[in-house]
């Protein structure tokens, strides 16, 4: 069809019109979007880049290296110790379940870990390396390394992880550690990130856990890129960590193997102090349980038989156990006494077997009795009645005082897990705590360190440390962190007559050193060596009228539950002391032979630095001495010893 | 005007056809081209497969298509127009029953050498046949009511059909171009007052229905409205594509973290980035300068269209020209609006720069359509 010019031009007219306004709109939103553009690149931008930073990049966290613990001679206690283990990452290993069964013909593979690896594998992204096989021998590692062609994605590593290498020695005083629980986060409020690392160590008793934050170190980070799916592409930039403190006990570690050794068999524990700046050299606590097995995950039955153990290995008895201390508290009562003048050092009380107090009896041990007793007396005899009646005229308040300025009933400062106070009885403390008010009787009781007086046997190394110095010395048991020698505290003179403690130190160098004395069959006749000390048998259980008037019953004859506990406290040298020592063996029988005997070996052994000569023992114990040293399982130690005592 | 009314002796013959094509535009065609080379390059991690080299080979074939469809006088198109929008409807309608799903939707008809879109050729077919009804009618009865129905039918029965795969994006898309070439034709604008208004209502009653058993849309396309209008509740969800584009556009700074530096599409924070968000790519990595420059380059192509259609006495050749700008137009808006931001997740690619053939190829022969009527336009005689 035709159509006139006019139309054409009158159609040109109107297209250009619309395409004039329609260009003109399509401009303004071309306009809208670059002034979008403008804001979102040039007002934006920074905020853009934070967050595409945030998408690209992550920080991942290198766990540091914990801290090391060595003895007061640098023997290694703690050790951070390569752990051998076998990853596999899926995406390389194309047919994970053939890999794992071609490992499996190699090595020896554990069921159930293996069981927990393949669901890992089969639920973690491809290219994330899961565990297989952790702690394997160096062997095993290297059948796997040669024949690494033909498994692919198999790849042995090393990590690092804890160990012990004297085993049980320590389990009490290192403690361990073993994998963070939720329970250990629980605890914390704001946890450490490093903590979130899957099998990160923490510290879960003694030591480890006291000092985690010295020993944990602080985490390096290794900022890495990653792409949308998570994959690492690259490592930015690398910030090493920074290594946990080196800690140095006060312990000397051949001692304290002496002293888990001599006590093996026994249930009980020992302590051994240095009287000068309050080091403790030995803190054993028998019978002991390997560390190393909880850091790997103990099994089911290896638990079980440690719980169900009458002895109790997982107690620490030498700082969580408390005990009567019977009648090693008889230097208590007696500097008590002293100080408030209600006896002198020469002034005699008849002992006849018992006290009468109302119309109850109280007894001593020797049912004929001893006879006109003074202090030296009372104490190497360790004759009840003579205590019973300074007691009673000292009264239970001036008695506790002493205890406690000696060290009893106070919670020492230690980085080790649940020290008990023990207890130091007052009349305020019996009114809050039991229905009946403070009786004449409970004092007589409390002055030979039974009824409701408790204490540890760390306390009562203290004691018998502060009654050999006559100085106020507080326990140490970290010598030093990263190197820096930690502060001695403590130490000033005690508040006691110097008189009176010469006194009961005299009393006590006679208990083991006079014919007559409780622990005679315990001296050193070595010169320079003799120990003083003090013995202690405390009750369990009552004795009631009936028994004593058939005999009392024999300590062997009864079940071991119910047997006394046998104390030691002691001091050594005489002349001039240096380490104090207690040990408890519980239901031992008495504490002069079966405590004291240990408590010689142990001073011997601690002023000998090694094992003493046998000259050192009564020349008619020295076969005895010499079988039961044939039969003592200690470890060797290469490391050269301080001449501790003597050099 | 019919072709005999065409000087055919003024307009140029033969090889001298070549020197009156409108080079300007096809400079800019190459240059938009070689950002998406560059882009494509760049996505792959700086290697020319798997995208790049394709990409290439196409625009050569497509640029070649261009040249031919340039060199055929224009009222040979004019005159396919119907037969083109008939055997459009047909492809349109073997998608459905033998296309290939890809994405969640029905879109391709695998041919072989090649996957073919018919959505794509719908536009372009689309633009032919309503140039060609309104270059047909006469000017006086372009608004009467009986004249206007037959081109909204034409518009609505392949849309209709784009829906049903469904393809969203290049539905609204058909809808708009074919409003917008009514608009140029001259239809009285109070139609479109009234269409606006109708439109405002029908987004109304979309929300309202929801939910019901008398909902509009499908699910996914509700979610995709809910990501737009509140990327952040869902970032890791569907609002992942909106945010993570977001994060890579504004990142890009005034001059970009320089050419394979991007991190958001090298690491794989984007999705789609080489086809529907590669302009997030190309303003991640050349910034502010770099996608302002992409913007420019749409910007004069369109100008030149314009020009080329105000300068053109023949109404069938102005308005396929207009159609296609506007076509092209709506392409890059809608793309550009959608990964910075401003606009839904519709599934548009960035015109020339996103990787994908069937959009290449069409486009490029659609713009063959526009150098033919530049250089078949009636010349006044001297």
């Amino acid at each position: 069809m035709k159509r006139t010019p006019r139309d054409s031009d009158e159609s040109v007219r109107r297209i250009s019109r619309r395409a004039m306004f329609l260009g003109g709109t399509q401009l303004a939103f071309m306009g809208v979007l670059g002034l979008r553009m403008r804001f979102m690149q040039v007002d934006q931008a920074d905020q853009f880049r934070m967050l595409a930073e945030e998408n690209r990049i992550n920080i991942r966290l290198i766990p540091p290296n914990r801290g090391l613990i060595f003895d007061r001679n640098g023997e290694v206690i703690a050790e951070n110790e390569q752990n051998y283990r076998i990853v596999v990452v899926r995406e390389d290993a194309g047919d994970v379940d053939a890999t794992i069964a071609r490992l499996a013909q190699l090595i020896e593979l554990d069921a159930d870990e293996l069981e927990r690896a393949t669901k890992e594998l089969k639920r973690r992204s491809p290219f994330v390396p899961v565990t297989v096989a952790d702690r394997l021998a160096w062997k095993d590692l290297t059948v796997v390394a040669v024949n690494a062609p033909a498994l692919p994605g198999v790849t042995p590593e090393v990590g690092l992880s804890r160990h012990y290498p004297l085993g049980s020695d320590f389990s009490h005083v290192v403690g361990y550690v073993g994998p963070v629980s939720d329970y250990d986060l629980s605890k914390l409020k704001n946890p450490d990130p490093l903590l979130q690392i899957p099998k990160f160590q923490i510290g879960k008793i003694g030591i480890e856990t006291k000092l985690e934050t010295n020993l944990r170190g602080r985490a390096g980070t290794s900022r890495i890129e990653v792409n949308s799916a998570g994959r690492v592409m690259r490592e930015l930039e690398r910030q090493d960590g920074i290594a946990g403190q080196d800690l140095q006990l006060s312990v000397d570690a051949m001692l304290q193997n002496f002293v888990q050794a001599r006590m093996e068999g026994v249930s009980g524990a020992a302590v051994v102090m240095d009287t000068h700046n309050g080091d403790l050299l030995a803190i054993g606590s028998s019978p002991s349980f390997d560390p190393n097995k909880f850091v790997r995950g103990i099994s089911v039955p290896d638990y079980r038989e440690l719980t169900e153990n009458t002895f109790r290995p997982l107690a620490d008895k030498s700082v969580q156990g408390t005990y009567p201390p019977g009648s090693t508290f008889k230097m208590v009562t007696a500097l008590a006494a002293l100080e408030a003048g209600v006896i002198s050092t020469d002034e005699t009380v008849y002992c006849g077997g018992y006290k009468q107090l109302g119309n109850r009896r109280f007894h001593c041990w020797r049912r004929g009795g001893h006879g006109h007793v003074n202090l030296q007396k009372g104490i190497f005899q360790s004759c009840d009645v003579y205590f019973y009646e300074i007691a009673e005229r000292v009264g239970i308040e001036k008695i506790s005082e002493m205890a406690r300025k000696l060290g009893l009933g106070t919670r020492h400062d230690l980085p080790m897990s649940a020290i008990a106070e023990g207890l130091t009885p007052t009349k305020a403390w019996k009114r809050a705590n039991r229905d009946i008010g403070w009786l004449v009787g409970d004092t007589l009781n409390s002055g030979i360190g039974q009824g409701f007086v408790l204490a540890s046997p760390l306390q009562l190394a203290v004691m018998a440390g502060r009654i050999a110095s006559g100085r106020n010395v507080l326990p140490r048991l970290i010598k030093t962190v990263n190197g820096v020698e930690t502060e001695i505290k403590g130490g000033e003179p005690l508040d006691i007559n110097p008189n009176n403690l010469r006194a009961v130190r005299k009393a006590m160098a006679s208990v083991s050193n006079y014919q007559r004395g409780t622990a005679y069959r315990s001296r050193i006749v070595a010169d320079g060596y003799q120990m003083a000390g003090k013995t202690g048998t405390s009750q369990v259980r009552n004795i009631t009228a009936a028994e004593r008037a058939r005999g009392v019953t024999r300590n062997r004859d009864l079940p071991w539950e119910r047997r006394d506990h046998a104390l030691f406290v002691a001091f050594a040298p005489v002349s001039a002391p240096r380490i104090s020592c207690c040990v408890v063996v519980e239901h031992g029988g008495g504490g002069s032979t079966a405590a004291a005997p240990i408590a010689r070996d142990i001073v011997l052994q601690a002023q000998f630095g090694g094992l003493p000569p046998l000259s050192a023992y009564p020349r008619s114990q020295r076969g005895t001495i010499q079988s039961m040293r044939e039969n003592l399982n200690l470890r060797e130690f290469s490391l050269p010893r301080d001449g501790r005592i003597r050099t | 005007m019919s072709y005999l009314e065409y000087r055919v002796q003024t307009v140029p013959s033969g090889f001298r056809k070549i020197l009156h094509l409108n080079w300007a535009l096809i400079v800019l065609l190459v240059a938009v081209s070689c950002f998406g080379f560059l882009m494509l390059y760049s996505v792959a991690g700086g290697s020319m497969s798997p995208w790049a080299e394709p990409q290439m080979k196409r625009f050569v074939l497509g640029m070649f298509v261009m040249l031919a469809i340039a060199m055929v006088p224009i009222w040979f198109w004019r005159n396919m127009a119907g037969m083109a929008y008939g055997a459009t409807l047909l492809l349109l309608l073997a998608v459905e029953f033998f296309g290939v799903t890809g994405m969640g939707a029905q879109r391709w008809i695998d041919l072989g050498f090649m996957r073919l879109q018919p959505s794509e050729v719908a536009k372009i077919s689309l633009v032919l046949v309503l140039a060609a009804y309104y270059d047909w009618l006469d000017l006086d009865k372009v608004s009467r009511p009986q004249w206007v129905l037959p081109p909204v039918v034409l518009i609505l029965v392949p849309t209709f059909l784009v829906l049903k795969q469904p393809d969203l994006g290049t539905a609204i898309l058909m809808t708009a171009g074919g409003g917008i070439m009514m608009f140029l034709a001259g239809v009285h604008w109070l139609y479109f007052a009234a269409v606006i208004a109708v439109g405002i209502a029908a987004v109304y009653a979309v929300f309202v229905t929801r939910g019901t058993e008398w909902q509009l849309i499908n699910d996914y396309q509700y979610r995709r409205i809910d990501t737009f209008l509140d990327p952040a509740n869902d970032p890791l969800g569907a609002g992942y594509h909106i945010t993570q584009s977001k994060i890579a556009l504004g990142s890009g700074g005034w001059t970009g973290r320089g050419f394979m530096q991007g991190t958001q599409s090298r690491l794989n924070f984007l999705p789609e980035k080489h086809t529907d968000f590669i302009f997030t790519t190309l303003a991640e990595e050349f910034g502010f300068v770099g996608g302002i420059s992409l913007l420019a380059l749409y910007a004069m192509i369109i100008f030149f269209c314009v020009v080329s259609a105000m300068s053109n006495k023949d109404r069938f050749g102005s308005l396929v020209t207009l159609g296609v700008a506007a076509a092209f137009f709506l392409f890059f808006a809608v793309n550009m609006s959608m990964v910075m931001g401003l606009a839904p997740v519709v599934g548009v690619p960035l015109p020339l720069v996103s990787y994908g053939g069937s959009a290449m190829l069409v486009l490029l022969a659609a713009f063959g359509l526009v150098q033919s009527a530049h250089v078949h336009r009636p010349r006044s005689k001297r």
